[in-house]
């Protein structure tokens, strides 16, 4: 494969370092979304098709990754700005599912029997896109849309009446999500020299949301946190044997018992005033 | 296979969907908040049925109604652990919980297993029933009838009982219905109880129509249990029955009568429909509409 197995985790890490920032950029105008898996894999096969059929360069699928699955997400936040809470959560559930069955059996791509035949990433390269996707998502929590966004999660009619366009707002974050997803997805695809649907199940939109709501979801630091501890902590487990899996879900329910905000939260940064 | 039997079929799958609904709907109306560890209470109750039949050689009937009274003793630990330890202001945080616990029950199943799938055994010499020269399943419709007959009772208990009303009064309101006496933390406890002993019995009969269990059965059944009560209304009592039988007869019936080219999207059906009616009607069918307060 070309990577030691050290190089393969860190890689691991910074993509789901990514997928974990899409969530939190959704969730941070208070809408839940257990269908990321769902515009992971397609931003995941529209990179996968680009480089191994069209034979274009990385770069240049990613950048197509986002903008597809993007749309997608204004396609599916559209309709679901009627839906709150765990309707929409269920909603878009449901979106993911039908986006795996769809390339279960989608022949272009061979259906369950995964393609292959990408060219790698690497690390430079993931953790490059990483870094700017911090930098930028950090100033645009920081910048007047960021606050819109959080005026939207606390109450959204009351910031109805303090003039924010909820709907722009909400679709915004929607839609930036998904493309995030879906560049993660187009890494991974890459990383794994394999793409498969059966890497986007609900599992993996579960396994997103735990990096957001163990790292903490109100501020940028928290789900890059998460994500850096749930990708390494099965690795860290593994002298655990048959029963890491087990310690690793008594872990995350002690978690939540004793910080349910999640490790990171807000009063940690504002301990001067 | 006659349309009939299709729908016998259709109906016996619907019931296990239901049974498995109900208790997210319960708890739901009682909490708003979904125990995501529920499709795993439905999977360890299959488990312990089969163990307790081929290890410790106790008859079928005995160790259905063992593995379900520990599925329902199970609902009080998630409760306990998920719920009442878990701070009321973070509603994620149960949530992420109860999936926390659901991967705890997973593996040890897959360890329990060996990580292989598990054939359980017939609970006793299927029989065909003859109805105008129709041969139906007598599991099928022994699951049917157990089924059907647990949720008319699950429809007096809660509308003609007291601890019913109780349990509809902590649904309606907490806060109120603890300032006038009632021992809110108990009747939680007793709606764990019956839903995760639902899901138990759910377990048991879907292994005893299908014959195999794996540690991962639950995760499929918790899906479509939770398509069930979205598209019912959640909280919905008669939503989730209806709409569990609804789901398990369109599924039978669209693999019987789809085209080839369409069957391998018949797990997506569900989802399908589900969408569909959030679209139109973004409280379920038989939800109530939730008014905006300010």
């Amino acid at each position: 494969m070309g990577e030691s197995y050290l190089g393969g985790i860190a890689i691991q890490i910074g993509i789901n370092m990514i997928l974990a920032l899409s969530l939190y950029i959704t969730f941070s105008t208070g809408q839940i979304s257990l269908g990321h898996a769902g515009f992971m894999a397609i931003g995941g096969y529209a990179g996968a098709i680009l480089t191994v059929q069209a034979g274009t360069s990385l770069t240049f699928a990613i950048v197509i990754a986002a903008l597809l699955a993007g749309l997608f997400g204004l396609l599916v936040g559209w309709p679901a700005l009627r839906l709150g809470g765990i309707f929409l959560a269920i909603a878009t559930l449901g979106f993911g599912i039908i986006v795996m069955v769809f390339f279960q059996n989608f022949p272009y791509t061979s259906g369950s029997m995964g393609m292959q035949g990408m060219v790698g990433t690497s690390i430079p390269l993931v953790y490059l896109l990483l870094s700017a996707i911090v930098f930028l998502t950090w100033q645009l929590m920081r910048s007047s849309w960021g606050r819109s966004f959080e005026a939207v999660r606390e109450d959204e009619i009351a910031a109805k009446t303090m003039g924010i366009n909820v709907t722009v707002v909400k679709l915004t974050a929607f839609i930036l999500g998904a493309s995030l997803a879906g560049i993660a997805g187009a890494l991974d695809a890459h990383y794994m020299y394999y793409i498969d649907s059966h890497n986007y199940t609900f599992g993996r939109s579960i396994e997103i949301l735990l990096f957001l709501i163990l790292g903490g979801s109100e501020v940028v630091w928290g789900p890059l946190l998460g994500a850096l501890i749930l990708t390494a902590l099965p690795e860290l487990l593994r002298f655990m044997a048959d029963y890491r899996m087990v310690v690793y879900g008594l872990l995350m329910m002690a978690m939540m018992i004793v910080r349910p905000q999640g490790i990171i939260d807000r009063k940690m940064f504002h301990k001067r005033r | 296979m006659t349309i009939l039997q299709q729908c016998i079929n259709g109906l016996m799958l619907g019931s296990t969907y239901s049974l498995l609904a109900i208790g997210y709907t319960l708890v739901f109306g009682v909490l708003q908040m979904l125990n995501l560890a529920h499709g795993e209470v439905y999977m360890i109750a299959a488990f312990f049925a089969w163990a307790m039949v081929t290890m410790m050689k106790l008859p079928f009937f005995a160790a259905f109604i063992i593995a379900s009274l520990i599925a329902s003793l199970s609902g009080l630990l998630i409760e306990l652990l998920c719920f009442r330890l878990v701070n009321k202001d973070y509603p994620l945080a149960s949530l992420l919980s109860t999936i926390g616990l659901g991967i705890v029950l997973q593996n040890f199943a897959l360890v329990f297993s060996k990580g292989e799938m598990v054939r359980f055994p017939s609970a006793f010499h299927d029989f065909n029933i003859n109805i105008g020269g129709l041969a139906i399943s007598g599991v099928h419709v022994l699951i049917l009838s157990i089924g059907i007959a647990l949720m008319l009772s699950l429809q007096v208990l809660i509308f003609k009982t007291n601890i019913g009303k109780a349990l509809r009064a902590v649904a309606e309101n907490r806060v109120v219905a603890g300032m006038f006496g009632l021992n809110v933390n108990f009747i939680v406890g007793v709606t764990f109880v019956i839903s995760s002993g639902l899901a138990g019995v759910a377990g048991v009969l879907t292994a005893m129509a299908y014959h195999s269990i794996t540690p991962f059965m639950g995760v499929e059944m918790g899906l479509k249990g939770l398509t069930v009560i979205v598209l019912g209304g959640m909280g919905s009592l008669t939503g989730a029955m209806i709409g569990g039988l609804m789901l398990g007869l369109g599924e039978v019936l669209a693999m019987g009568y789809l085209p080839m080219c369409l069957i391998g999207y018949k797990d997506a059906i569900a989802f399908i429909m589900l969408i569909m009616v959030l679209l139109i009607k973004p409280s379920g069918l038989m939800g109530r509409s939730q008014e905006v307060k300010v």
